[in-house]
């Protein structure tokens, strides 16, 4: 195997609309600041990689008008996810183990504001059963949390916890955007939103765009001082229909866990993609993480939660710490589909 | 639609379904950008206005924000006559669905004076097999009153009567 670092990551403030620019005055800065953190100019870029999906703009081949933002001309080598880009990094980073690639550029963007997200998000469901109901992600979390809290694989409390926490990591996150000086009891004292979830257990609707470079080798020796490895990642997905899956607990994740050697050391900080609150309970649990983790000291989804961006999101933080020198090994996650139907796990090592 | 044969395991279930509805709409609340918007609010003021990279220098209209090969904001704002080349064009013989226009017409690229991408508009007052490349076209504006933020002030392009442009002049744009 190829060693294969994140020696970059860039994001924008995130906002629950961004209304003057359109995507790709959105992306662009980005991109440049992500290319211009790896110590590059783009011409050394190998191979483009990104995550978006039309529903958002409302617009077919989206992704092709945002692909201005990297200068796509003369032609490069590039593809797309029509994922959360944490799933493009997945790409590149297979591109670059055949040794396609010895750079890659990944980038995720989503503005949810055109358009309606909650119903948006219903046409991935069942297409004969589920989306005549237009069954929402929030209602579907809201069914999901029940069943946890009836088996008491989560609490009330705990779940507020989680809430109030992200909250307040937040504070330190420029780019986050919700943020608070919360505690659990300012939680539990709101009204209930989608019954049993408040509106703090879920994620905020939200604009935004992320970015990171990906080097191989030497490569990333030579660009970056420390670079984040890439030391496992994989991914798995569930069955499409909810009433087969057991929602307490993510069978998925532990399984993308275990093949990532998540549990071969410590884990120093956790960015889990929880877009709601007992999501991240649930998502611990499989990943086996203990106090001696941090957990979403960015905030985490619950804070700024970028359709098809905020796994990256998760992988970038995560790096930032190991490039930084405040972490020596991490995990990111990344969730998609309704429930966390498909999860992906990254273990990111410092050398 | 034809019979569907079931399985021999399936000719015990009731009536198969054939066929569903299941009506969806989404709204969406476009957002033209800070670059298209200003190129739409000016085609209000019967203005038409590009952008120019500072890298390539090339003029883009309309223009998105971003250049395509730079990958840098296009910000310097550059005020464009309403006259232009044609660099392709096809004939539209074929009514499609919701259409209004008279057949034949035809749709072009113009490449208008000053700039280095092609706009796409109509051509008319000019019989449909008379269109050529190279051949020197204006605009036509829809009344004051009844101009506003969309490609639709201008009618469409004719020909302006100046001889058919060198093809050195938009070879790049073909
Ligand atoms: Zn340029």
């Amino acid at each position: 195997m190829r060693d294969i670092a994140i020696i970059s990551f860039a994001q924008t403030h995130h906002a629950r609309a961004i209304e003057q620019e359109n995507e790709v005055e959105m992306l662009q800065p980005v991109v440049v600041d992500a290319i211009a953190k790896a110590g590059i100019t783009k011409d050394r870029i190998d191979f483009v990689c990104s995550g978006s999906a039309d529903y958002l703009a409302g617009m077919a081949f989206s992704f092709v008008l945002t692909l201005d933002a990297v200068g796509p001309w003369p032609p490069i080598s590039e593809s797309h996810v029509d994922m959360d880009a944490a799933w493009a990094v997945y790409e590149a980073w297979v591109k670059m183990q055949m040794g396609k690639a010895d750079i890659a550029l990944i980038y995720g963007y989503g503005k949810s504001s055109p358009g309606n997200i909650r119903r948006a998000l219903t046409r991935q469901l069942d297409p004969y059963t589920l989306q005549p109901l237009w069954a929402d992600p929030v209602s579907l979390a809201a069914i999901q949390a029940r069943s946890a809290l009836d088996t008491g694989t989560v609490t009330t409390e705990a779940m507020a916890e989680v809430a109030a926490r992200s909250w307040r990591s937040a504070q330190d996150n420029p780019y986050a955007q919700l943020k608070g000086d919360l505690a659990a009891a300012d939680v539990l004292a709101t009204e209930p939103f989608v019954d049993p979830l408040r509106r703090h257990d879920c994620a905020p609707i939200t604009d935004g765009a992320a970015a990171v470079v990906l080097a191989a080798g030497d490569v990333a020796r030579e660009l970056c001082e420390r670079p984040a490895w890439i030391r496992g990642i994989d991914h798995r997905i569930e069955p499409h229909m909810l009433g087969v899956r057991d929602l307490t607990t993510s069978a998925s994740t532990a399984i993308a866990a275990a093949k990532a050697g998540v549990g071969d050391g410590p884990i120093d900080v956790a960015e889990l993609h929880a877009p709601f609150s007992h999501q991240e309970l649930i998502l611990a649990a499989a990943l086996g993480l203990g106090d001696d983790t941090a957990i979403n000291p960015s905030g985490g989804a619950l804070c700024a939660n970028p359709v098809m961006t905020a796994g990256l999101v998760r992988m970038g933080e995560v790096a930032q710490r190991v490039i930084d020198g405040t972490a020596d090994r991490g995990v990111a996650h990344a969730t998609s589909g309704a429930c966390l139907q498909q999860n992906l796990v990254c273990v990111l090592e410092g050398e | 639609m034809s019979d569907i044969v079931l399985p021999d395991r399936l000719r015990d279930v009731a009536e198969p379904v054939r066929r569903i509805r299941t009506p969806a709409r989404l709204d969406y609340v476009f957002m033209a950008g800070k670059a298209t918007s200003r190129f739409l609010n000016a085609v209000a003021e019967k203005r038409l206005v590009g952008q120019r990279c500072p890298v390539c220098r090339k003029v883009y209209v309309p223009p998105r924000g971003v250049c395509p090969t730079d990958g840098v904001p296009t910000e310097e704002e550059i005020e464009l006559p309403h006259v232009g080349t044609v660099t392709s064009f096809c004939v539209v013989n074929v009514q499609f669905y919701g259409q209004v226009m008279e057949l034949p017409y035809v749709s072009a690229l113009i490449l208008l004076d000053g700039t280095d991408i092609p706009l796409m508009h109509l051509i008319q007052e000019v019989p449909a097999d008379q269109v050529h490349m190279g051949m020197r076209v204006e605009a036509v504006w829809v009344p004051d009153e009844e101009l506003g933020p969309t490609l639709e002030s201008i009618k469409y392009f004719r020909p302006n009567g100046e001889p058919d442009a060198d093809y050195e002049t938009y070879k790049d744009n073909v």
